[in-house]
């Protein structure tokens, strides 16, 4: 079995908020097309124009209702499901030749698909159910956090995030250093309460998810209500129309700066 | 640039495309890519794509087509073509879909000399667009954009996921970034409503009872944006109220026809829109004739604050609780008068006022296809634009902007050519064919009545039809009402399918036969890249590149990509060439125009004018002089904007510029455009105005009224006896709403519910089922209920069920949520394909679990008084209902693990291909 490196100062990973996700599966397709070209490629999907079209995805996303149980409505929640980059991942561990590892260096846990011999060990360990068995290819693989994009200076240094952060076009996908405190990704965890999918299970996942914000459906309620009407709508609009023009006139009389009455040049 | 308007770089390897990624340079899309836009190699490399032009050899829809070379095939289309043009012109019916070069398409059938042209606006939105612009000069949707950066309120009406795709999104995550409140107002709870503060699961077709409950409360309070309303909208225009009158409800104009107001300082009228003392906003006047005048703005607010409006009376049929609609009334008031924001930016109104500060009511709007797509669409519309209005919010800081070339006049200055007289044998239209009317002299109708288009748009049936009615083409051609057409020619438009109302008659429409053998519909041109369901039901097949092997432009002359800060367009360029026989349809229309020898595209020496194709038209075309397809780069050396000699090097500058134009405007010109001096005379130079005018809001619709007083027996123009009483009823000059038609017209108890769709974020504008990688997303849809109508039904999640409409029935799959309105059943559209199509296997999910709720719409509505059957449309713009629809919903008792019904395979066209 597979030992885990001493945990890196840096651990690179996600950040993505579910306040935000509108579940348009842009993240989706982008990290399909970078890793299908890339050095994971070529993801090729099985029966593709048939009946039971399949393929690997190293990022899937789920749409739920959830229902609360204080609360009658539902909320729906988009669900971006992808590796977690675990501290102490338990794929890793199982992993009988190696083949899978976490990197000394920034915490990144990949698969050399050259050793690994398609047991499917780990995807049976992996709670997350992130790890994507390549049946054309006989060989496990999964997010890479695209390795070979964040390191790749062919790329725009901008550019140099995963596909899936590039893409998000509401920006609900942050990319960064957990392991720095004072990291963007870091503080938006802190000022957010960012937290671990499945923490009672050990793993330490590096990858954090950004709780859906309490909804502002009522908190602007303390806004003073407008008054209702007692039917006389039209004579309060009279009398509110007669102030609005003596107020204009008053304050164009007693303003001799006011612009309002004046033309330019 | 992508398939719809975003920015992409595409990357190649040995000549294949191996990546497709956001170009962050680009305004649309600043690097962000949708979900497909990222699958584009799918799209590109799609085992449906049609390979070679093709001709029918056997029965239509028989899937028996002939590979023919493309000299064959043109030289057959020009044949067909000019047999029409040499006797009728109008007996060319020629409509395109989802393209976005309406700038050239549109221009082509005027040349054509045909008044039957459209593209797919009639059933998209044209309420919409027609509101905004009969009301304030642009429009929601692509014309316009909430200010993300500063609004503090977001109301968003309708199913906007399918408009506009990217910048919405982006904008939502900056709402989100900086906590701004969003409320969506939505049948249902996904998407973009999953994410809003506050859903509002609001009851289908009542959008404008809600907003006009808004605006009661707004009126009760007093909460209005008084100066706003006095000095930059009709509010305060007189109107006649001479009751039988021919001039009853027209606006009072002085000998000039300027509009005339009430000057509270002297008690008389004074031209309106002149510097001086503010007018009365409100009141009703008797003029030294004894006539009787009141303001625009006292009949808007009678008509709001009267009780039918008021949220207690319109709880029950929006499905919105009084509080609810009173809370956000409050909050509305609160964050446009306490909240309200000041820029350091001084500008000069059309009076040559200068006003030190910009300032904002942080309120922004948008609006979709849930608003557009009902029968009360266009004036549930004009009701939210009056909202905005009311709280000073159109092209305010926080507010909603326009993008230029909007804004237009109200409405825009082109009116729809094709009158009697103008379709001439071998003569172009004296205009173009779509336009906006101002009055019944304007529409396109005979001497009886009888419409002259063979959409009906333009006619009495729909008077304000502005994008024409496509939806309405092939079941009139196919009775001869008005009249039969030789050919029928379209471009992207799966019309035999998810396009059509009532597909079982549509096929029937399109494959009916004369007593002679021939087809009731002749010739059917079409042309598409893939292998659509409408494609077996053409004669002649016109294979249509990807958009990776063609150049574009999304123009000035069109829709372009302008932000609001700014105009903006941009050009699509091809980054691979075809590896098959196929060729981008624009140029084939340029070739075939030159063929006909239509004068715009043939020299005088007949040669074809553009022999460079598309990209030749978009440099050298010029609709006046120094105005073509491109506004960026123009002039011999490049550097002008907007007006400006041919630039042959034009193409180059665009593509060294990241495939685009845009220039922001100066602080001083970004809002109150609609009224802003320096802004209106740049426009005019732009060519977006013909004069510097100010654009003053109508929320009074004089054009309206015209119509209203026509059926009153006024004018020259006046509608048939059997469609007065609809001019009368719908053409009110006052928003207002009404149920949509199809509830009112079916029995409550027998189609209790409400049936919608919505497009998938990830095909957005496009039905993507041949890409395996979308359709491993979404390969099938189902049939969503909510959970306590489910239970009350005996639905259990996964049952088969019958959903049954006064005009058909279908089965479908079911699913059970909460979140959604109670009395909705909605499913994703265009997931369902005909076995065989799209080069799909024929069991595929897509045919065998999808479903359309097409078949159970109706293109026309039941019969009315005097046994008319009008289209299933808005009255005054034709705008298809399609959201109308009515249903109930059976537990079905065939639990067979298949949809229903299920078309007689299609052939598949790889047969075709290989002979």
């Amino acid at each position: 079995m597979t030992s885990l490196p001493t945990p890196s100062a840096k651990k690179l990973g996600l950040v993505i908020d579910l306040d935000t996700c509108v579940g348009c599966q842009a993240c989706a397709t982008s990290c399909k097309e970078w890793n299908a070209q890339g050095d994971s490629g070529p993801l090729t999907d099985t029966d593709p124009q048939g009946k039971d079209v399949t393929g690997p995805w190293f990022n899937r996303i789920h749409g739920y209702e959830v229902k609360e149980q204080w609360r009658d409505d539902s909320r729906i929640v988009n669900f971006p499901r992808s590796c977690l980059h675990c501290e102490e991942p338990a794929c890793v561990t199982v992993c009988p030749t190696g083949a899978s590892y976490k990197r000394a260096e920034d915490g990144i846990v990949l698969i050399n698909p050259d050793t690994c011999i398609g047991c499917k060990l780990c995807s049976w360990a992996c709670p997350y159910g992130a790890r994507e068995y390549d049946y054309t290819q006989g060989v496990m693989k999964k997010c890479t956090l695209c390795v070979d994009r964040i390191y790749n200076t062919n790329l725009e240094p901008e550019d140099q995030v995963p596909a899936c952060v590039k893409a998000c076009p509401t920006g609900a996908r942050h990319f960064g250093d957990l392991g720095d405190v004072n990291s963007d990704v870091s503080l938006l965890v802190k000022e957010r309460g960012g937290y671990d999918l499945l923490p009672e299970m050990g793993y330490k996942p590096t990858n954090k998810y950004l709780p859906p914000r309490a909804r502002r459906n009522t908190e602007q309620a303390h806004i003073e209500k407008l008054p209702k009407s007692d039917g006389s709508t039209m004579e309060k609009l009279f009398l509110w129309a007669d102030k609005l023009l003596s107020n204009k006139s008053a304050s164009a009389a007693a303003n001799p700066d006011d612009n309002s009455g004046k033309l330019e040049g | 640039m992508c398939a719809c308007r975003c920015g992409i770089k595409v990357y190649l390897k040995d000549g294949k495309v191996t990546y497709i990624d956001g170009n962050r340079n680009h305004p649309v899309n600043k690097g962000v890519i949708c979900g497909k836009g990222a699958a584009g190699i799918k799209q590109h490399y799609s085992p449906a794509r049609l390979s070679k032009p093709l001709i029918r050899v056997g029965e239509r829809g028989s899937g028996e087509f002939r590979e023919i070379e493309w000299e064959e095939a043109l030289r057959t289309a020009t044949l067909w073509l000019s047999e029409t043009r040499n006797t009728n012109p109008a007996k060319l019916a020629f409509f395109t879909g989802r393209d976005q070069s309406q700038g050239l398409t549109g221009w082509w059938a005027s040349q054509f000399g045909t008044p039957n042209y459209a593209a797919h606006g009639g059933f998209c939105s044209v309420n919409m667009a027609a509101a905004g612009l009969y009301t304030y000069g642009g429009s929601f949707w692509e014309f316009g954009e909430p200010d993300w950066k500063h609004t503090k309120y977001f109301l968003l009406f309708g199913v906007a996921e399918d408009h506009a795709s990217n910048p919405l999104k982006t904008g939502l995550g900056k709402l989100k970034a900086r906590g701004a409140k969003i409320i969506s107002i939505n049948p249902v709870k996904t998407g973009y409503s999953a994410i809003a503060d506050e859903w509002v699961g609001i009851t289908p077709g009542t959008d404008g009872l809600f907003a006009g409950a808004l605006i009661y409360c707004l009126l009760e309070a007093q909460k209005i944006d008084g100066e706003y309303l006095s000095r930059y909208t009709n509010s305060p225009w007189l109107v006649i109220e001479n009751k039988g009158g021919a001039d009853d409800g027209l606006i009072l104009r002085n000998a000039a026809g300027t509009p005339l107001v009430w000057d509270p300082t002297t008690n008389a009228t004074k031209v309106a829109m002149t510097f001086g003392s503010d007018p009365c906003l409100l009141g009703r006047f008797t003029l030294p004739d004894g006539r009787k005048v009141v303001t625009s703005f006292t009949l808007i607010a009678e008509r709001f604050s009267s009780p039918e409006y008021s949220p207690e009376t319109v709880a029950a049929k929006c499905g919105v609780a009084a509080e609810t609609t009173r809370r956000i009334a409050s909050e509305l008031a609160h964050t446009a008068f306490n909240e309200a924001i000041e820029l350091d930016i001084p500008w000069t109104d059309y009076l040559g006022r200068r006003h030190e500060k910009t300032i904002g009511r942080p309120i922004a709007m948008h609006a979709m296809r849930g608003i557009s797509a009902h029968s009360n669409g266009f004036q549930t519309c004009r009701t939210i634009h009056i909202l905005q209005i009311m709280l000073g919010t159109i092209d305010v800081p926080g507010g909603t902007r326009y993008k230029p070339p909007f804004p237009k006049s109200i409405p825009p200055n082109v009116k729809p050519a094709g009158k009697l007289g103008q379709v001439k044998p071998n003569t172009p239209l004296p205009g173009p064919p779509l336009g906006f009317v101002n009055s019944p002299e304007d529409l396109l109708v005979d001497e009886h009545g009888t419409p002259l288009r063979i959409d009906k748009a333009y006619s009495w049936d729909a008077p304000l039809s502005a994008h024409g009615m496509m939806h309405m083409v092939i079941n009139n051609a196919a009775k001869g009402d008005p009249y039969n057409i030789d050919v029928l020619f379209m471009y992207m438009a799966n019309m035999s399918w998810n396009s059509a109302m009532n597909v079982p008659d549509t096929l029937k429409a399109l494959t009916s036969k004369r007593i002679d053998g021939e087809y009731v519909i002749p010739k059917i041109i079409y042309s598409d890249a893939y292998a659509s369901e409408m494609v077996h039901y053409a004669d002649l097949i016109l294979p249509d590149t990807t958009y990776l092997e063609r150049w574009d432009c999304i123009s000035m002359l069109d829709r372009p990509i302008s932000e609001a800060d700014g105009p903006a367009d941009s050009i699509r360029q091809p980054v691979v060439e075809p590896d098959r026989d196929v060729r981008p349809f624009q140029t084939v229309l340029l070739d075939l125009g030159a063929r006909l020898g239509l004068p715009g595209m043939t020299n005088a020496d007949s040669n074809p004018r553009y022999p460079g194709g598309y990209p030749d038209y978009i440099v050298n075309h010029e609709r006046a002089p120094g105005l073509g397809p491109l506004a960026g780069f123009r002039g011999k050396d490049g550097t002008a904007a907007g007006r400006g000699q041919v630039n042959p090097n034009q193409l180059k500058a665009y593509i060294d510029n990241g495939c685009h134009w845009y220039q922001e405007l100066p602080d001083n010109m970004k809002y109150y455009r609609h009224v802003n001096w320096d802004y209106l005379d740049w426009a005019t130079f732009f060519g977006f105005l013909p004069r510097p005018d100010p654009i003053i809001h109508h929320v009074y619709s004089e054009t309206l009224q015209k119509f209203r007083l026509s059926a009153r027996g006024h004018g020259k123009v006046q509608p048939p006896a059997e469609h007065k009483k609809r001019i009368e009823t719908y053409f009110d000059p006052i928003p207002f709403w009404y149920p949509p038609f199809e509830g009112t017209m079916v029995s409550e108890t027998e189609f209790p519910m409400h049936a919608i769709t919505q497009r998938p974020m990830a095909m957005y504008h496009s039905w993507g089922s041949q890409n395996s990688w979308l359709r491993q997303i979404l390969g099938r849809n189902w049939l969503y209920i909510h959970k306590k109508r489910a239970d009350k039904l005996g639905i259990k999640e996964g049952d088969w069920v019958d959903v049954i409409s006064h005009h058909g029935r279908i089965k479908g799959q079911a699913k059970l949520l909460d979140g959604q309105n109670e009395d909705t059943v909605w499913t994703w559209n265009a997931i369902g394909k005909r076995s065989g199509a799209w080069g799909l296997s024929p069991d595929s999910p897509e045919s065998k679990k999808g479903f359309l709720l097409n078949h159970l719409i109706s293109d026309l509505l039941p019969e009315r008084e005097g046994g008319y059957r009008y289209s299933n449309s808005d009255p005054i713009t034709g705008q298809a209902a399609w959201y109308d629809l009515r249903v109930r919903v059976e537990k079905s008792a065939d639990q067979k693990n298949e949809s229903w019904p299920q078309f007689s395979k299609l052939k598949s066209l790889k047969k075709a291909f290989a002979k």
